[in-house]
């Protein structure tokens, strides 16, 4: 899967937990834009983990601040 | 960082002087002055005058009887135990001044050791000097670079550090969710170590792990497994040795932390294995190495508490006839608890929000009863949870008088 379509599949993801309707952008960061506490991120990556069958240790997670860091980072876990 | 992009090299001018560090609790600060301005007793810093048995205690200046102390056996004024100690003081001494590598390894430490080792029919047990040091140790140790932790998102906070000091990949599941575990188990790169980490019992909630299930997952998944069976031993499974024993899947768990600042009733922590390996611990595990040992008295309640608890099957059924009692009582009553049945020796009743939950403990204090207040960020959920604990030496009638105390208060504060 190309980084466009894993764009298109976590967007779609996403959407149950952008509570608010926040425009998603790249830049768009998840505690600070979309408020995640502990417990959505936590749902959310596991969303993310079953649909593309991957590992996001928490390791990685804190990482990951914004929306485009998280795509790039699942276009190249899904690729290992 | 990303404001540093937007600045000039120029450092900004500060008005305030320097950035104060402590900036960072304001959240906190400002969440306690909130509560403490409603005018409610300060959950946080109730002092104990004077301690009369297991279940009752003058507490800032009342009588008052306990119902969270975790002392499920009632241990602390055993009159066995408390010699124990005494004879220990006047024989070892206030203190050891050592690791347990160094010059801190005293008899009664290696005779602690073996009633652990007696107690769980285990080949080796180590003693740490509190709990929270035995699950810090020893996650951080065995789970190294490259590893993978594969736990339980509601695990104690002694666990969650024992990840955090340690170097491994951390993957957390959902509560108790078999699926979700293997899931992430069968993800994890071949060639590399795993360790599962659960607990018996879940001391918020005071739900028990679905372990038969899920240490067999683990197991055929070819994951090592540890079990934190603090909240249980003592009381659970057929010897006390826990939820693990109790769904008969103990031979298959690698390590089992526990503590005795529980049913043991005085304090330090421990980990038992059958793992062949398992005395090199003793030599790389810095929060085992780098830290004096228990005091011999200590380690003298300590060894003295587990051989009795051996032997403590008519209290274990009476902390269950409590147990039973108090969370059919005050689901009667229309409380909402934190488990259908009762599960443990743990019953938490769930509050609808903070200032109600200290709104209630204030009222239950005031009716002589001490609970303890749990709130985010220690509950799952973001729940506020009054949790009780119950002990072996609750009387039928102080559980009955327990009861009367919650109807009250919690008509008074509006919660039924």
């Amino acid at each position: 899967m190309d980084r466009a379509a894993v764009d298109s599949t976590i967007r779609s993801l996403i959407e149950p937990f952008n509570k608010k309707a926040v425009a998603v952008e790249d830049s768009t960061t998840f505690a600070g834009d979309l408020e995640f506490d502990s417990l959505t991120v936590m749902d959310f990556v596991a969303a993310i983990e079953d649909e593309f069958d991957i590992i996001i240790s928490m390791n990685q997670q804190a990482e990951i601040e914004s929306y485009g860091q998280l795509v790039d980072a699942v276009t190249k876990l899904q690729g290992e | 960082m990303s404001e540093a992009v937007t600045q000039a090299d120029k450092p900004p001018v500060v008005d305030n002087g320097p950035r104060d560090l402590f900036s960072k609790f304001d959240d906190t600060i400002r969440m306690r002055e909130t509560l403490l301005a409603s005018g409610v007793e300060d959950p946080f810093s109730l002092v104990m005058e004077k301690v009369l048995s297991p279940t009752r205690a003058i507490c800032n200046g009342r009588d008052t009887i306990l119902l969270g102390t975790y002392n499920y056996m009632g241990m602390t004024f055993d009159p066995d135990v408390i010699q124990a100690g005494k004879d220990a003081l006047d024989n070892f001494g206030a203190g050891t001044t050592g690791s347990r590598v160094l010059n801190g390894t005293y008899q009664g430490h290696k005779e602690c050791e073996q009633a652990l080792m007696d107690f769980y029919a285990m080949d080796h047990a180590m003693v740490f000097s509190t709990g929270y040091q035995a699950n810090l140790g020893i996650i951080s140790t065995i789970a190294g670079k490259g590893d993978y932790v594969v736990l339980d998102i509601d695990s104690h906070a002694s666990i969650w550090d024992g990840c955090a000091m340690g170097n491994a990949e951390i993957v957390p599941f959902k509560h108790n969710d078999i699926d979700a575990m293997e899931k992430r188990l069968r993800r994890i790169p071949e060639g590399a170590g795993k360790l599962v980490v659960l607990e018996g019992v879940y001391s918020m909630m005071g739900d028990v792990a679905p372990l038969k299930e899920m240490v067999a997952v683990a197991k055929k998944c070819g994951a090592m497994v540890l079990v934190d069976e603090a909240h249980s031993m003592g009381f659970i499974g057929e010897h006390g040795r826990g939820v693990a024993e109790e769904q008969g899947v103990i031979d298959d768990v690698d390590f089992i932390i526990g503590t005795f600042s529980k049913s043991v009733g005085t304090v330090g922590g421990f980990c038992v294995s059958n793992h062949p390996k398992f005395e090199i611990m003793r030599l790389v595990c810095r929060p085992y190495v780098f830290t004096a040992s228990l005091p011999p008295s200590v380690v003298a309640t300590a060894a003295t508490s587990i051989r009795k608890l051996m032997h403590g099957s008519n209290k274990r059924a009476h902390l269950w006839e409590n147990s039973r009692r108090l969370h059919g009582g005050l689901k009667e009553l229309g409380f909402t608890l934190g488990t259908d049945s009762p599960q443990s020796a743990i019953v938490a009743v769930i509050m609808p929000d903070l200032e109600r939950g200290a709104g209630m403990w204030e009222a239950l204090l005031s009716e002589g009863l001490y609970v303890n207040l749990a709130r985010p960020p220690a509950t799952p959920a973001n729940m506020t949870l009054l949790r009780c604990s119950l002990c072996a030496e609750h009387s039928e009638a102080q559980v009955e008088t327990i009861l009367g105390m919650f109807e009250r208060a919690g008509k008074a504060v509006g919660i039924i």
